[in-house]
């Protein structure tokens, strides 16, 4: 039995607008990522992967408010601690959050070892300058990036290099979890390479014990996760290993995911990329039942009667979250693939 | 909205107020400066009024005396006293009948008390006039001469308890904020200056506004020689301190000429500046949108881009800077007003010129209050009730914004 | 095998620099390009490699500081309002952001009759007018009555992106420039963008030009692809070409900087000879 770093069962947690109105932004999550595993959660805008990301430390501020459901990592449930004992004990050192567009956190007058010392000194008064600077320059000399930074203003960084800087930064305290949303998509291509390269780097030394990466573009799961999940309006559709998830998928919503990637490689001018006609739900009053019902190609009247659709569990940790039992499912699909073919 | 209502508020009581009181807000029409605010009865019609009502009330005597005595007066009879032989402690000038009480049986003009100069034997001769009869419960009597003998004769009494109806005396004025150092009402006076402080305001801003805005989307949209143009006179303006400009330019125009409207004009087109710099920086981040390329991609002209397209992201803006505007113009005049620059004095008052009549006359050391601060406050509302309206308008603009 | 196909637009020399003195940036230096009538074109760079202000000035919202850009053969003269008006009855375009490209105060119901009145459809009666705008949104599967009257953000951004394809529908352009059409669409939601624009381009004979960073749409939706780089092409030809057999350095690490995932995805870092 794999070590489980990081254990979310049943996890809920909501948004209270101004008009005092709930959405529960994240219905339900359960997930397991094993020790120097990495899980990547896919899905679209509002989907509430970003929300999921925030909801996992356990430090919440208005107007997100925890529901439910109970979060573990490494043994130590973080789930209904209190906010500022969060902040001290478990941000930064058992679980590490690198938001989107995180380069923009570092304050454009100071230098760069001047926020590593704010944020040492956050967690560990007693740091000294140099004791910092030589943890610092260790730690990028590790990760591969050049110790001059250290003395630059941001503004004087490009922006991959500034990105490379946030994540470094992020696992000084040696996190035990890292949650990286959507670390590369404000970067050109090769900015974006060396953020990937640096995070595989990252759980492979052991820098970190486990990753979570979340985005909406699936050929970087495809190359940095083990495992993928999928999520659709506030909940988890689909659970499968990467290449299974892929190239395999099962839940509809899923397989039409995977049907508009768009990749540079041979044989792409002959696929038809698939296409989703409609928006997913209004999280304010989500549909009884399936919540992809309204644009799935082959629902059928019991989607929408049942109160909510659980869980199908396969071998191997492989589940997906549809009426359909699997085999009918894959009939169902290949029958189309042979229409098409 | 606050500051909508109170600005409306104001606008309309200026509006209305003249209409209601119908007096000529600079007619002189007290003799003698700064009287103070109250209701003014005349006496004479007050006696000569068809009714009079008897009201007994139980402490009008102890007020009537009270209000004679004031305090100087109390400590003055107390000094006569102890100096004529009474010990201190006997003597409680917060008791104003025994204080009379043994005042009335003591005094004596002829007595001399050691310290008493002469000027002090005469006040307290006056001083014991002023107050005979005061504790007697006769009536005073009224006499008017008669044409034909060039006697007095007795025309009525009037008792102690004899009160009048305001509203039935002939001549009742109610000065709430008293007269200025002219004798005029202050607050008739006050609510035509507002009026004409609004609309110097007004004149003024929209000129500077209209200006800056034309200049300000010229410069930001088509930029080029034209921008450069424009920003040559706009620095020239800035570099040129507003208030001597505004100095010179109405000394210049000399005393006969300088009507409120003028003023105003003269205001507007010194305060642009600022107007232009924000329109045009405003402009210049706008016109690389999107929406503006597809605009020109559909063919519209310049004049329609700059109005659809551009105008309404700026209006907000334009409009909160025209309100500043307001607020600015109406200090701007207040500040000229009391250099002595501002609009001639004789027919038209202005905020600015009620306060430099105030200080000129040395109101605040007299501590007549009600000359200058009724005037402060009302500006302070003005500029405050504009600010605020200012923060609801984002609403209005925005169709994204409206609930 | 002689090239029958007529050139639309090409350009020779064009060039933008931006700025004077110590801050000249030199956005596009020298390009020819040569467009053939009815091709789907993509031109492909970074950000910063002057793909957009290549773009703008094809466009003529921007004037080149040197070089010439000719339309159908002839050298363009777009320097009189109405021959700019000429010129944009035949070349239009599709922004990368939907919201911003719409003006937020106004109806979207004017976008639409902005185009019927710049095709000369102004004095046309309003059924007529009513039946093109529902037409034009049928056909990128939006309902007109349920659009009407609406302002810009009680839409979707595909919906909007849609309405944007619709504009086009309505102008029936000879040349589409399309910046960045889907890079903030959904992913499920970009298939259908890119349909509708081939659609479009089928039933009109359309010349789409694509500007994107993302080589792998070009590679799928272009019959041509030019990599830009620093203002200068680098690499054209067909899409398989370009994209399955590189021959410049630049192509060769943008396609290796994409992740794939029916091929290995080499991390290692190539290093840029400077």
């Amino acid at each position: 039995m794999e070590n489980l770093i990081l254990e979310v069962n049943d996890l809920t947690t909501k948004y209270i607008t101004r008009y005092d109105e709930n959405i529960y932004a994240v219905d339900h999550v359960s997930l397991k990522v094993a020790e120097g595993k990495s899980l990547g959660i896919a899905g679209e805008s509002g989907c509430g992967k970003s929300t999921l990301a925030l909801s996992l430390m356990g430090y919440y501020f208005a107007p997100l408010h925890y529901t439910s459901g109970e979060i573990v990592i490494d043994r130590r449930t973080i789930s209904g601690m209190d906010p500022d004992e969060v902040r001290k004990s478990i941000l930064g050192r058992e679980i590490s959050y690198i938001p989107q567009a995180a380069m923009n956190a570092l304050n454009p007058t100071r230098k760069i070892i001047d926020f590593i010392a704010d944020v040492v000194q956050a967690h560990d008064m007693h740091a000294n300058k140099k004791e910092i600077y030589e943890r610092a320059s260790g730690l990028f000399e590790t990760l591969g990036l050049p110790v001059e930074v250290l003395q630059k203003y941001p503004v004087e960084l490009s922006g991959g290099m500034k990105q490379r800087t946030v994540i470094a930064v992020s696992v000084i305290l040696f996190p035990k979890v890292l949650i990286a949303d959507e670390p590369s998509s404000a970067l050109d291509v090769t900015s974006q390479k060396m953020v990937i390269k640096m995070l595989k780097q990252l759980l492979e030394t052991g820098f970190i014990s486990s990753l979570i990466f979340i985005t909406h573009e699936l050929p970087l799961l495809y190359n940095v996760t083990d495992d993928i999940m999928v999520m659709y309006a506030g909940q988890i559709v689909e659970k499968a290993k990467a290449k299974d998830a892929v190239f395999d998928p099962l839940h509809p919503y899923a397989r039409g995911l995977m049907g508009s990637i768009i990749v540079p490689e041979e044989g792409l001018r002959d696929v038809k990329l698939t296409a989703i006609p409609g928006v997913p739900p209004n999280l304010k009053d989500p549909p009884s039942g399936c919540r992809f019902a309204d644009r799935c190609r082959y629902v059928r009247p019991a989607c929408t009667a049942a109160a909510s659709i659980e869980f199908r569990e396969l071998a191997d940790g492989r589940a997906y979250r549809c009426i359909v039992p699997e085999g009918e499912l894959r009939e169902i699909y290949s029958k189309e693939a042979e229409r098409y073919a | 909205m606050v500051g909508f209502i109170i600005f409306m508020a104001i606008m309309l009581f200026v509006i209305f107020y003249p209409l209601i009181v119908r007096y000529p807000p600079l007619e002189i029409i007290g003799q003698g400066t700064f009287f103070p605010p109250g209701i003014y009865v005349n006496v004479y019609d007050s006696i000569g009024s068809p009714t009079h009502y008897t009201l007994n009330l139980d402490e009008a005597a102890a007020r009537r005396v009270a209000s004679k005595l004031k305090d100087e007066d109390r400590l003055a009879i107390k000094r006569w006293l102890v100096g004529s032989g009474f010990l201190e402690s006997e003597i409680d000038i917060t008791d104003t009948e025994k204080l009379l009480e043994q005042w009335v049986n003591n005094y004596d003009s002829q007595k001399r008390i050691p310290g008493m100069t002469n000027a002090d034997r005469n006040y307290y001769i006056r001083l014991s006039a002023s107050l005979d009869g005061l504790l007697s419960t006769e009536g005073a009597i009224i006499a008017a001469v008669n044409p034909e003998t060039g006697d007095l004769e007795e025309k009525g009494i009037i008792q102690q308890t004899d009160y009048v109806n305001l509203s039935e005396a002939a001549n009742v004025r109610v000065l709430p904020l008293g007269t200025d150092n002219f004798g005029r009402d202050v607050l008739t006076e006050l609510v035509k200056a507002t009026g004409v402080s609004l609309l110097i305001g007004l004149v003024a801003g929209t000129i500077a506004t209209l200006i800056g805005l034309m200049l300000g989307l010229l410069a930001g949209y088509i930029g080029g020689l034209v921008d450069d143009g424009i920003m040559f006179v706009t620095n020239l303006f800035t570099v040129i301190p507003t208030i001597v400009l505004l100095i010179l330019i109405s000394f210049s125009i000399g005393q006969e000429h300088r009507g409120p409207v003028t003023i105003a004009v003269v205001i507007g087109f010194t305060s642009w500046v600022w107007t232009t710099r924000a329109v045009r920086s405003q402009v210049i981040s706008l016109r690389n949108r999107d929406h503006v390329n597809l605009s020109k991609l559909s063919g519209h002209s310049t004049t329609r881009i700059i109005l659809l397209s551009i105008l309404p992201f700026i209006a907000s803006y334009v409009v909160m800077a025209f309100i500043l505007q307001i607020s600015a113009g109406i200090l701007a005049e207040a500040g000229l007003s009391i250099l002595g620059l501002g609009p001639r004095t004789t027919t038209t008052p202005t905020l600015g010129l009620m306060l430099n009549w105030a200080f000129i006359y040395q109101a605040q050391i007299l501590g007549k209050w009600w000359a200058y601060i009724p005037v402060i406050l009302v500006i302070a509302l003005i500029a405050f009730s504009l600010n605020l309206m200012n923060t609801g308008l984002d609403q209005v603009f925005n169709p994204a914004l409206r609930e | 095998m002689p090239d029958e196909r007529k050139i639309i637009l090409s350009t020779r020399g064009l060039t933008k620099i931006f700025g004077f003195g110590r801050t000249k940036t030199l956005a596009v230096d020298r390009v020819d390009l040569d467009i053939y009538e009815g091709e789907v074109v993509s031109i492909v760079g970074e950000s910063g490699s002057g793909k957009t202000t290549l773009a703008k000035m094809i466009l003529g919202l921007l004037n080149p500081t040197d070089g010439e850009i000719f339309f159908q053969g002839k050298p363009r003269d777009i320097r009189s309002r109405k021959k700019k008006l000429e010129y944009w009855n035949n070349i239009q375009a599709i922004f990368q952001d939907p919201y911003s490209s719409y003006n937020q105060f106004q109806k979207i119901d004017a976008v639409l009759l902005d185009c019927i009145r710049m095709r000369g459809g102004r004095k046309l009666p309003k059924e007529r007018k009513l039946e093109m705008m529902t037409e034009a949104c049928s056909f990128v599967n939006l309902k007109f009555e349920e659009l009407t009257n609406k302002y810009p953000f009680e839409l979707s951004g595909g919906q909007m992106q849609r309405l944007m394809i619709a504009r086009i529908f309505l102008l029936k352009p000879k040349i589409l420039v399309a910046d960045e059409p889907t890079s903030m669409i959904d992913a499920c939601s970009r298939a259908t963008i890119l349909d509708f624009l081939m659609q479009l381009r089928d039933e009109i004979g359309m010349t789409v030009i694509f500007i994107t960073h993302d080589i792998g749409l070009a590679y799928y939706v272009s019959d041509t692809v030019f990599i830009m780089e620093r203002g200068k092409f680098v690499e054209s030809g067909t899409a398989d070409e370009v994209i399955l057999n590189p021959k410049d350095f630049c192509t060769q690490r943008l396609i290796s900087d994409v992740p794939k995932i029916h091929e290995e995805w080499d991390l290692s870092t190539v290093e840029f000879p400077s």
